[in-house]
Parts: C-alpha cells; sequence; structure tokens
C-alpha cells in the first residue's frame, strides 16, 4: 500500500458503492476520512498516536475511532461543540455502524492538528462545483471558501457535521472499524468472519459460543487490510440513528464543570487578565492615550497602546477593567468617520437604482422577466431592509494565552481551531507548529467564533507581557467589535397573471449572498425570475451569521410572496401549495407546518397567523407565527415548525436545533439593529441590544419529516429563516400593517 | 479581609471589597462554574445565592458578602454525589446547548423552587426573566423547571441502546 488510500463512496442508492475514491494523496496524511491509516508504521498517524491514544493500551484504530483497553470507544470529532450536539449525534452514528456499547461510548474533540481536518466539511464549504453526492451543497463561495482555505479544515459551521462528517466519515469509519475487528476475530478463532456477530461492543461466535470485547481484538484489528467498501445500514437496520440518544455534554453543563474557553489556564500558573478596547472605527488607530490614572490604580501592572487596541494587564479582570475605563484615548481620522446608518442606506438605494430592473450581478435568470412584468394583469412591488446584526454569543470574546520560550500556548472557544492556531502564530511570532490549541467548549459559536481576532489580540498582549495572560472582552467590547451581519436592502417586483398565478419575479438587493442559493427561488414554480445583487461599500467587518444570506433573504422572498398572495387574492398557503406543486418535499413541510397550526381555523380578535418555508443547508422548514396584537407591542404566542432535514439522526437534536434557530430569528426580527454613528457602533450590551427572554419567548412545536434518509440536511441554521417572515406576515394578518423593515420594534415604539 | 462562606466552606479574601463577588469566585477561589456575560445585570449568567437569594454576581461588591453565606453551581447538588432534582430535570428535558448561561439558570429556577415550590407559568416568568439563553432553549427550561417541580412528567428521552 501507498500513503493514498482511496476510499470507496457510497453511491446515491442504498447500500451501493461507487468506485471513486474521495480523498486524495494529498490527504493521507490522516485525514478525517482515512480510514485505518492511523495505524500503519510509517505513516503520519504515528504522530496522532501520541496525541490521541493517551491511555495506558489504547490502540489507534483510525482517525476517527479509538478503542481503549477498557473497551470504551471514544469518537474522535473533528468539530467543536458550540451547542449544537453534533458530536453526540456523530459519536451515535459512529457508533450504530460498529455496533459499539452507546453506554461506553465517549467523545473527544480533534486536536488542531492537521492531521484531523475534516475534509469533507471543507469541500462542502470550499469547492464550487464539488459534486460530492447530495449531500453536499452544490456551491458555497465567497465567506466561507474563503474561511475554510486560510483554515484548512476543521471547520465548524455551515451545518455540515452530521451531514458531511457524520455521514461520509464517521459512518465510514465505524463500520470499517467493524469489520475490522471482525476479521481480526476471524483469524484468532479460526472461523469464518460471516459467523462472526456484533453487538453492545462485544464479539461473538454462537458455534463455538466464543465471545469477547472489541478491546481484546484491538491491536490485532489494526494490522488488518482496510476495507474498501465498508457496508454501511440501511435506515431499517438503524440501532441507534433515528433516536433521541441523550447528549453526552450536557451532564458536565448542569453541575458548572464544563469547561468552556473562558474557564481555560495554565495548570499551576498564576494568571494575569487583560482588558481591551479597541479604536471604534474599522481601520483607525490610537492617536494618543492618557492612561495617568490608569497607571495608579490597584493590581495593574501594564498598560500597552498596541495600535489599533489599548490594553491593560491587571491581577484580575475587574481591576483591568477598571483601570482601562479610566484611560482617555484620541484616534486617527478615517475615511467613514463622518458615516452614519441613514448615509448607508442612502448609498445602498443609490446602487440598487443604478442597478434598475436588470442591472447588476446576474444570480439566477430565466424567461422574459421584463416582458411577462409589462403584461402582468397585476404588478406588485415591495422593498424590504434588514440591519447590521451582532452575534452576541453569551460567553463573550476571550482568548488566554502564554508566549514563552518561542512557543506560545492557547486556551480558546473556536470553529476553526487551526485557523485560531495560525491567529495566534501570527500574534505570538512564532510558527504553527509552536502554537498548542487547548480546546474548550463554546459558549455559544453562530458563526462569530469563525473569526479569530481575539485569538491574535491575546498572543500579541501575551507576548507583550510575558505572562500567561486571560484576555476577556467586556460585553460592550464584544457588541461593538463583532463581524457582522451585512445591512441589506432587497426590492422586488412581481407580475401576477389573470388567474392570480405569479409569472414574473424581479429582484434585486446589495448583500453578498453566502451561500449564493439564498435568494434564489428555485423550488417556487415561477417561470421568468431575475435575481440581481448590486454591488456596495460596507463599512463594518462582516461575518458568517447563523444562516448567513439566508437570514435576510428567508425575511425578504417569504414577505414578498405573502405581498403576492394578497394581491393575487389568496390565501398564503393556497398560493404556495400552488407554486410548489413541482416541489412534493417542501409541499409536505408546508402542509405538515399548517396543520400543525390549525390554519384557517378562528383566532382571538387581533391574533393573527403567518407563514414562511425556507430551504438551507439542504433542509427544508415551513413555520407558523402566531401573534397576538392586542397590546401594541407585537407579542409572538406560538410557532409551530415542520422540517424535513432527510433524516433526523437524532430527533431531539434536531429540534433542539429548530428551536434554538427559531428564537434566534424571532430576537432578531423583533428587537435587533446595530446602526452607525459618526462611523462606529452604537450598541453596547444587552439593554440596547435586546434579548428574548423567557416572558416573550413563544412556545415551540416541531414536527419532523424524513423526506430522504440518504440525502442529510443541516441542523443548526435551518430552523432560523422562516422565523422572520413568518411572524411579519402575521402581523399583517392580524393588523394589516405590513413590515418592510426589521426590527419589528422600530414600528411600534 | 472579607470572611463567608462559600458553599458551606468558610472562606477570607484579603481584597478590595469593591470587587464584584463574580470576579473573587473565579479568579481567587478558581471556582469558575459561574459565568460572566455582560457584567451589567442584564442576563444572568453570573446568578449565585447569597443567604438563599438569587444575586447577580457580576454586580454585588464582595463587601455584601461579609459574614454571609454564598452557594454557587457547584454548591448545589446533594453531598452523596447525586444531582439537585433541577439538575437532573435539566439532563431529563436535555435543556443545555451550549449550556454558558445554565450555570446561572439552574441558580434562578432552584432559588425559584425553593421559595414557590409549584410555579405557575406567570410566577416562572417573572423569576426566570433575569436570565438570558442566547441558545433559546425557554421552553424547554420552562418544561425542565415543572418536572423539577413535579408538575409535568419529564419528556422520556432515551439513554441507552
Ligand atoms: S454577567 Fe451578571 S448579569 Fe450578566
Ligand atoms: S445554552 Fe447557550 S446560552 Fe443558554
Amino acid at each position: 500500500m501507498n500513503d493514498t488510500v482511496e476510499v470507496e463512496k457510497p453511491a446515491k442508492k442504498k447500500g451501493k458503492w461507487t468506485r471513486r475514491a474521495f480523498i486524495g494523496a494529498g490527504v493521507a496524511a490522516g485525514g478525517a476520512l482515512v480510514v485505518g491509516v492511523a495505524v500503519r508504521p510509517g505513516n503520519p498517524v504515528d504522530s496522532l498516536k501520541d496525541i490521541v491514544a493517551g491511555g495506558q493500551g489504547e490502540e489507534l484504530i483510525n482517525s476517527w475511532v479509538k478503542i481503549g483497553a477498557d473497551n470504551v470507544i471514544t469518537a474522535i470529532v473533528p468539530h467543536c461543540e458550540m451547542g449544537q450536539g453534533a458530536n453526540s449525534t456523530i459519536a451515535q452514528m459512529l457508533a450504530d455502524e460498529m455496533d459499539a456499547d452507546w453506554e461506553k461510548v465517549r467523545v473527544m474533540d480533534a486536536p488542531a492538528d492537521g492531521n484531523y481536518v475534516s475534509k469533507d466539511a471543507l469541500r462542502v464549504f470550499a469547492a464550487p462545483g464539488f459534486k460530492g453526492g447530495e449531500t453536499m451543497e452544490p456551491t458555497y463561495d465567497g465567506l466561507f471558501t474563503q474561511i475554510s482555505k486560510l483554515a484548512g479544515g476543521y471547520v465548524t459551521g455551515g451545518s455540515s457535521s452530521v451531514r458531511s462528517t457524520g455521514q461520509n466519515g464517521m459512518r465510514i469509519a465505524g463500520a470499517a472499524a467493524k469489520e475490522m475487528l471482525v476479521a481480526a476475530a476471524a483469524a484468532e478463532w479460526s472461523v469464518p468472519a460471516a459467523e462472526i456477530t456484533t453487538d453492545k461492543s462485544m464479539l461473538a461466535h454462537a458455534k463455538s459460543g466464543k465471545s469477547e470485547p472489541f478491546a481484546k481484538f484491538a491491536a490485532a484489528a489494526a494490522t488488518q487490510e482496510l476495507p474498501r467498501a465498508p457496508k454501511l445500514k440501511t435506515s431499517k437496520e438503524y440501532k441507534l440513528m433515528g433516536r433521541p440518544m441523550q447528549r453526552t455534554d450536557i451532564p458536565a453543563k448542569v453541575n458548572g464543570t464544563a469547561n468552556f474557553g473562558i474557564d481555560g489556564a495554565p495548570e499551576g500558573q498564576a494568571l494575569k487578565y487583560a482588558a481591551v478596547k479597541a479604536a471604534p472605527i474599522v481601520g483607525s488607530r490610537v492617536k494618543s492615550m492618557d492612561a495617568a490614572t490608569a497607571k495608579g490604580m490597584p493590581g495593574v501592572l501594564q498598560i500597552l497602546n498596541m495600535g489599533d487596541f489599548v490594553a491593560v494587564v491587571a491581577d484580575g479582570y475587574w481591576q483591568a477593567q477598571q483601570a482601562l475605563n479610566s484611560i482617555k484615548t484620541s484616534y486617527e481620522k478615517t475615511d467613514i468617520d463622518a458615516l452614519n446608518s441613514n448615509k448607508m442606506f442612502a448609498n445602498f438605494g443609490k446602487a440598487l437604482d443604478e442597478a434598475g430592473d436588470d442591472g447588476g450581478d446576474s444570480k439566477a435568470s430565466e424567461g422574459d422577466v421584463l416582458g411577462v412584468m409589462e403584461g402582468a394583469a397585476k404588478k406588485v412591488e415591495a422593498e424590504y431592509r434588514v440591519p447590521f446584526l451582532a452575534h452576541a454569543t453569551m460567553e463573550p470574546m476571550n482568548c488566554t494565552a502564554w508566549v514563552r520560550d518561542g512557543k506560545c500556548d492557547i486556551w480558546t472557544g473556536t470553529q476553526v481551531p487551526l485557523w485560531a492556531r495560525s491567529a495566534a502564530a501570527e500574534g505570538a511570532g512564532v510558527g504553527d507548529d509552536d502554537v498548542t490549541m487547548h480546546s474548550a467548549f463554546l459558549g455559544g459559536g453562530f458563526g462569530r467564533r469563525l473569526e479569530p481576532d481575539y485569538v491574535t489580540q491575546a498572543a500579541r498582549v501575551a507576548k507583550a507581557t510575558g505572562y500567561p495572560v486571560k484576555l476577556i472582552w467586556s460585553r460592550e467590547e464584544d457588541t461593538a467589535h463583532d463581524h457582522y451581519r451585512p445591512a441589506d436592502i432587497s426590492r422586488f417586483k412581481g407580475g401576477l397573471d389573470k388567474e392570480g398565478k405569479l409569472t414574473s419575479w424581479n429582484n434585486v438587493h446589495c448583500s453578498t449572498d453566502e451561500p449564493a442559493e439564498s435568494p434564489l427561488v428555485e423550488f417556487y414554480d415561477i417561470p421568468n425570475v431575475s435575481v440581481r445583487n448590486a454591488e456596495v461599500e460596507w463599512p463594518l467587518k462582516l461575518g458568517a451569521w447563523r444562516s448567513v444570506g439566508h437570514s435576510q433573504h428567508g425575511f425578504f422572498v417569504e414577505s414578498f410572496v405573502d405581498e403576492a398572495a394578497h394581491a393575487a387574492g389568496k390565501d398564503p398557503v393556497e398560493f404556495r401549495r400552488e407554486l410548489l406543486a413541482k416541489s412534493p418535499r417542501h409541499l409536505n413541510v408546508l402542509n405538515g407546518a399548517a396543520k400543525m397550526a390549525g390554519w384557517g381555523s378562528e383566532l382571538p380578535e387581533g391574533h393573527g397567523r403567518g407563514i414562511a418555508l425556507v430551504r438551507s443547508f439542504n433542509s427544508i422548514v415551513a413555520e407558523v407565527a402566531e401573534v397576538d396584537m392586542t397590546k401594541g407591542m407585537p407579542r409572538v404566542t406560538k410557532v409551530f415548525c415542520c422540517v424535513d432535514a432527510g433524516f433526523a439522526m437524532n430527533p431531539d437534536g434536531l429540534s433542539a436545533q429548530m428551536e434554538s434557530g427559531i428564537v434566534y430569528g424571532l430576537t432578531a426580527a423583533l428587537y435587533d439593529e446595530i446602526t452607525l454613528k459618526d462611523g462606529a457602533v452604537q450598541q453596547s450590551n444587552f439593554h440596547d441590544y435586546r434579548m428574548m427572554r423567557m416572558d416573550d419567548a413563544p412556545d415551540i412545536a416541531v414536527q419532523i419529516i424524513n423526506g430522504a434518509p440518504d440525502n442529510l440536511g443541516g441542523a443548526g441554521e435551518p430552523g432560523l429563516p422562516p422565523a422572520a417572515p413568518a411572524l411579519a406576515n402575521a402581523i399583517f394578518a392580524a393588523s394589516g400593517k405590513r413590515i418592510r423593515e426589521l426590527p419589528i420594534a422600530k414600528h411600534f415604539a | 479581609m472579607t470572611k463567608f462562606q462559600v458553599n458551606g466552606k468558610p472562606v477570607e479574601l484579603d481584597m478590595d471589597p469593591a470587587t464584584p463577588i463574580l470576579w473573587a469566585v473565579r479568579e481567587q477561589l478558581e471556582m469558575t462554574g459561574t459565568k460572566f456575560g455582560c457584567g451589567i445585570a442584564q442576563c444572568g449568567a453570573c446568578t449565585m445565592h447569597l443567604d438563599g437569594k438569587p444575586i447577580r454576581s457580576c454586580s454585588t461588591p464582595l463587601s455584601q458578602a461579609e459574614g454571609k453565606s454564598i452557594t454557587t453551581i457547584e454548591g448545589i447538588a446533594p453531598e452523596d454525589g447525586t444531582l439537585s432534582k433541577v439538575q437532573q430535570a435539566w439532563i431529563s428535558e436535555q435543556v443545555p446547548q451550549c449550556g454558558y448561561c445554565q450555570s446561572g439558570q439552574i441558580m434562578s429556577a432552584t432559588a425559584l423552587l425553593k421559595t414557590n415550590p409549584k410555579p405557575s407559568d406567570e410566577q416562572i416568568n417573572s423569576a426566570m426573566a433575569g436570565n438570558v439563553c442566547r441558545c433559546g432553549m425557554y421552553g424547554r427550561i420552562r418544561k425542565a423547571i415543572k418536572v423539577a417541580a413535579g408538575i409535568e412528567e419529564s419528556s422520556t428521552q432515551e439513554t441507552a441502546a
């Protein structure tokens, strides 16, 4: 065998394999899907063995699974746990294929080592046009591509964990590991492999009455030839997949022992603490700093002017923050010193005016939009607007760094450990290999922790001071220095024929469309479509915000479909049913949500229902929101959610992700905007960047349809996009007031 | 020198009495289960009990702990190694997502049930409205409180194959 391991890939049809390598020569360095590479001598896996197989008597079977002498099976997961529970689900997939004892399955983060790159997740993000089977999104570009390239993989985002790493990696790894164990047992017992059965991490041979734990054959299995086409279970054979197994990370999250980035520290070493304040405007620099008061404050050790930010290092974090607050700074002028949000939106409007009815960058073009519009029986027009949004993860950005002897240690929560490692290396002035990443839970990611700016900062401060430093952003810093969900304006013109059917669709907007499919309406049967994008300049750093472009376009598209339905004099569900005539899965989901909600039944005076349907990350989600308008400010009382994610590997996990996405989406829809004044962000903390709470959160019901067992969709993001339009449409139904600009609270002040 | 009890054990801290209890406990006592979220009593991530009552420890100075007793997330499980009813319900209802807010949520819920063993939805709302969960697990938190209170049955989650 050479270093290129080719593993055959499951074809679309169940149980069939095609002769196709999905990992090439360059990837063989223990790459995530290289089943068995881990054990061959002279292979990079030997170095991995030291990192992963820490315990005594453990044998690393392959890059994905470790079996201990105690028969405990560890799934080595190349994704970070940020709340989505995907790591548990991936382990569930592995364990099922292996016939492992779930009680003895553990999950471990893959170390931030190039050998653990999740190549498959990377492809989901990074290779436009890559055809990896139906579980892959066909095209991803822009921001994600950029991130993936820089990160070299190991990305948690794009709702990709289960459908790519789990489906294409873990299951194959599990099946392969089992076959190798069976082969090893067959050789030892001198019986045919076909007579050996596996269950609960045990191998058994009924005829001879032999039965041994997996661990007994771990070492021997490691020397077996790699199965080239490990046989995967069909959905009927699943024992663990499809069941609501409890998540493995939860017990530590109820007793205070869960280790988050903010809790990380070198063992037995006294930490110092840093508070920081970045220049308020993107690109500006500190011109002068008056730290006279701060110098004399208790506990203060060092005050640093780092050019783009100011830092105070002290014995305690509170001391550092107090001292920082007393420092007076001035900043160099920038090009956007005079910019405010109104001006920015006016610029967007100008760009859209210029694009007109047929200008800008075409994203989709079908039929004769302008001609058909011309002859339409009825025309509908609308302009929608959404603001910048911050992620507001519950755990503010933070990172602990220690730079000494040309080495750097990092404790932090990140969605991109490899990229964070490079960011730390840059800040510390050392090589990537000189950085050790200590992994931790993420107190929320939502896309924010794809950007390791806080890691670079911590490494710079640690290097400048020589201390092991825990750097924590205040909530104010976190809110004002995010990488924001882009603001956007989107304009629509729609044409209805005599029967009230939508025959032309003309849309132009400003945002950068990640993923590229986000503004498209392919699943709706509209014969003439033009979707275009007008280029604008952005005064803030942009980032991937939970569900990315779908968060804007879901609102735009589904609000406009609703307006078209009303213009056509049709019920919004009925109108969508007609549009979905050629999309049976979408139609099922729509009908599912409508049925759950009792669509069409009476509601009390002042209450209303709205529906929206969005397909994102290969999952189809419809939501019906119920709103109570009797108290002035809209109060969402209920949300009914129907989701088809192909197959729910863990139904409770999928449901939790829907609930979470809905609340995240409603929070933004109702309350939040990041605005600019004189080039700087105006919001600072939860009093002016408001969160939904227990007393304004709706009751949520989730129904799952397993509409395509071999075509998995994502979970972390798809619950979000329909929430805002469902609510806005409900407000219209209840009150006749059409919301075309978010946040909603603005219109009810 | 501030003298008080933490989870039943006496402690003495020689630090600025204006320091918020949160940082004293996290940094000096190295108990990191209690979290920092906002620093201005807006999110509840830092919730502890001071003489049994919930406080926002990010905005409560150490001086207020003098002679009193503090309970943190590390101190609410029974001594025998089991979990409290609230903690058990948090697991059976699979409440946490990222988990970062959950120490605070559990402390608020525990304090609520101590004074009001069978709270109504309205009472749950008002006791819990100070605790933000950015992961939006409010439905599960509410359900778990009711399960812990014996008002509702647990949703059966599977554990083993
Ligand atoms: S950190 Fe104390 S209430 Fe937010
Ligand atoms: S579980 Fe993440 S903030 Fe509540």
